[in-house]
């Protein structure tokens, strides 16, 4: 069952495309590998490629580390090496704990609705309903828009006076009148709303491309063994969609510890913070309080927490490719 | 066979010119950006004719009234100057700390390709922002050439300069501590404008009994309350003290900077209750609403602002306990070391100083002129007062628009105040304070 799940479904992700050089291996072994022919204009291809990823990504990655150890706080460059200093100060900022606390928000709220609903509109869209294409369309539109658009418009919507609120007003919910993205305390989660607003149509395009990938029979074989609907989504469907849930964590988290064109258009920071980022903290320490080894100290954070997501993922993927 | 290694040929060949192409495309942008010092690019330029060329000007002048009045200063220099092409670089939000055309601005002075000229608010923002990291070209000569020194004010040139020179031109004075005061909403409860705090919250109590909030306060994030603290700061504190704060002759733990964050605290229980999910942007709108607050304590742009609004039930006076003081913010314009264009900015900076750039400029931003013998003529009732004022008050430097203190304090403090806005905790709010003042490393 295991087997079959990673075959039947992975086929759309990363496995075609991965595949390919390790079809080469297959000839025969003569030479030393990467001196036969094919395997040196692989090389040679690539080659430009690596270069510029070494240079532009993984050089500027080091200098940001570098950069997170020296004193290099105002305008003027100053590379005197101060060690962790940076850092003891960054984890001890009470902007930053505030930060950690929104980014959990944001995560489990972004995650959450984004998973959820995105596997609802897949499997709503799989029962073969009428007029597919034009909801899988309007669903998936919003994923079109650029975080800035997206963030304009939550922005008046939640409007205390102005947006879903005179809704509710006209509803008879006077006395509901929540203040959505500007809460001091709780305003991350109105955030994530627009966020999954925007993100969810894609959670489901993944899902139902996963979906059609699972083969009738088993279904088929479920339904012969008695499973009803529930429990054919609880046994089967759930579990053989597992490497996409998988893909889904990993890509809303990263959106999640990055997250900033949307926040910076909503509101910034917000009161007290409460709508504050990694990243807007990440650009105010840099661009606005020229706080360069401070803004590469949170860079460099950021980057380690991202590699904690994607590290996993990134060998669950080799590990499928090997096999 | 011989076809396949053909084709293998010409996929090694294709693979090396690509690389080759490729590096050379990384390696093209790095080699100005990293050895240019800032003096390289002005060689071209000493052998260029004045009057030809291009001048480009960056600033965060966008929006209608600051374009016309830019736009104004622009003819002048045209006229004058009809062979210098004009590059008018304005980016949309700057004024704030980390705005876009700041982080543009930055990122071209670091790169060595600085602008022609740029806006700046007069004082530490450029001085700690530029000068101090030996970008800018001291003024003075050009100051005494142009004879500034007689037509600014003293108080003006001092916030202007650093190691005793002046490093930019000032084009316009705004002032921040006025309190604009709707007419309509004082009449309902037969209240005068207060003068100090303590009428303040008299009327504040009776506009809350009538229903009216007094006091309108924008902070859905750290700024507006930066600008009403300031204005109450220097009714709290002398004027000497008040500029001990920025050079570590007066501690943040001084009991006026206690006295007005109490006032502050205490002025949030009459502000609009909503306050922590408005927006500086749409304030004024709230302002003008028919359920608008009575009063609001904003520079005097706001001026400009309800003018435009098509809205008459207003007047102003200075924040209450701010009589005879004139907290001073400035736009003005430097010169960049290695400007492209040198002689051109030049002029520019001559334009933007003269009698005639300033009066063209000033009645359209809504501001008034740095300089004190304007052509009283083209001004309206509210910056003829202002004038007044500017000629006759004592002149500080506003903290919130960067003339009192670099921006890395200005994102602080305002930090510090939005920490009072959400917790009304005055303590907390001062150790803040204190604490933001020991990272700015005043008088260090």
């Amino acid at each position: 069952m295991r087997n079959l799940a990673h075959k039947s479904v992975t086929v759309q992700g990363e496995r075609g495309l991965a595949a390919s050089p390790a079809v080469s291996t297959t000839k025969s072994r003569k030479r030393p590998r990467w001196l036969q022919g094919d395997m040196l204009i692989a090389i040679l291809v690539l080659l430009p490629s690596i270069l510029a990823v070494a240079l532009f990504i993984y050089t500027f990655i080091g200098w940001t580390f570098y950069i997170s150890t020296v004193r290099w706080n105002s305008q003027v460059p100053d590379y005197t090496f101060v060690g962790l200093r940076n850092w003891i100060r960054l984890f001890s900022d009470h902007r930053f704990h505030i930060d950690l606390r929104n980014l959990v928000y944001y995560a489990v709220g972004f995650m959450g609705q984004c998973i959820i609903f995105g596997f609802i509109l897949a499997s709503l869209l799989d029962t073969k309903i009428k007029g597919e294409t034009l909801f899988r369309t309007i669903f998936i539109l919003p994923f079109a828009v650029s975080g800035i658009v997206t963030g304009v418009a939550w922005r008046w919507l939640m409007q205390p006076s102005t947006g879903i609120n005179l809704i509710f007003a006209q509803l008879g919910f006077e006395n509901f009148q929540p203040t959505w993205n500007s809460h001091p305390q709780y305003g991350m989660w109105a955030v994530t709303i627009a966020a999954a607003w925007q993100f969810t149509g894609y959670i489901m395009a993944l899902y139902l491309a996963a979906l059609r990938g699972i083969p009738q029979e088993l279904k088929e074989a479920a339904a012969i063994d008695g499973a009803g609907t529930w429990a054919t989504y609880r046994y089967v469907i759930i579990p053989l969609l597992m490497p996409v849930t998988f893909t889904a964590i990993v890509l809303t988290g990263m959106n999640s510890i990055r997250v900033f064109d949307i926040l910076n258009t909503m509101g910034g920071s917000g009161p007290a913070f409460a709508t504050d980022t990694l990243a807007f903290f990440m650009y105010q320490s840099t661009f606005g309080a020229y706080r360069y080894s401070l803004g590469a100290t949170i860079s460099s954070f950021m980057i380690l927490l991202s590699a904690f997501l994607i590290i996993p993922y990134l060998r669950s993927m080799r590990g499928e490719v090997e096999r | 066979m011989s076809q396949a290694m053909n084709r293998r040929q010409f996929l090694k060949a294709s693979a090396l010119g690509a690389s080759a192409a490729l590096l050379a495309a990384c390696a093209a942008p790095a080699a100005p950006a990293a050895p240019a010092a800032p003096a390289a690019p002005a060689a071209p330029a000493a052998g260029e004719a004045a009057g030809a060329g291009s001048l480009e000007i960056f600033s965060w002048w966008t929006s209608g009234g600051e374009v016309e009045a830019l736009n104004a200063l622009y003819e002048i220099y045209k006229a004058r100057y009809p062979g210098v092409e004009i590059l008018n670089a304005a980016l949309a939000g700057g004024a704030g700390q980390g705005g876009n055309m700041k982080a543009l601005l930055e990122t071209r002075m670091i790169g060595g390709q600085p602008p022609d000229s740029f806006q700046v608010h007069l004082g530490r923002e450029l001085i700690d922002s530029h000068v101090i990291p030996g970008r800018m070209e001291p003024l003075d000569w050009l100051y005494e050439e142009e004879g500034f020194n007689d037509v600014f004010p003293q108080e003006l040139i001092d916030i202007a300069s650093y190691d005793g020179s002046p490093w930019s031109v000032p084009v316009n004075i705004h002032r921040s501590n006025v309190m604009w005061v709707r007419t309509d909403k004082l009449s309902v409860v037969g209240a005068e404008v207060p003068k100090t705090w303590d009428q303040f919250f008299e009327v504040a109590e009776e506009l809350k009994a009538a229903g009216i909030n007094a006091l309108a306060v924008a902070e859905n994030e750290p700024n507006f309350s930066g600008h009403v603290f300031e204005c109450i700061l220097i009714g709290t504190m002398t004027p000497d003290a008040y500029r001990g704060l920025f050079d570590g002759s007066t501690p943040w733990t001084d009991p006026g900077v206690t006295a007005a964050l109490e006032i502050l605290n205490r002025a949030y229980d009459y502000a609009n209750p909503d306050y922590l999910s408005t927006s500086w942007g749409d304030i004024n709108d709230r302002y003008v609403a028919d359920d608008g607050p009575a009063m609001m304590i904003m520079g005097d742009w706001t001026h400009g602002v309800l003018m435009s609004k098509q809205f008459t039930n207003y007047s102003w006076a200075p924040a209450p306990d701010t009589e005879g003081i004139f907290l001073v913010l400035s736009d003005s314009f430097g010169l960049p070391k290695g400007a492209p264009h040198r002689e051109n900015a030049i002029n520019f900076l001559r334009i933007c100083g003269s009698r005639e750039g300033q009066d063209a400029f000033n009645p359209i931003k809504g501001s008034i002129p740095a300089r004190t013998d304007p052509d009283l003529s083209v001004y309206d009732e509210y910056l003829l007062s202002a004038m007044e004022d500017f000629k006759t008050n004592t002149l500080l430097p506003s903290i919130q628009h960067g003339a009192a203190a670099k921006q890395s304090f200005v994102l602080d403090y305002a930090i510090a105040i939005n920490i009072l806005a959400t917790t009304r905790n005055v303590a907390q709010a001062q150790a803040a304070l204190v604490q933001a003042a020991e990272d700015a490393e005043f008088g260090a």
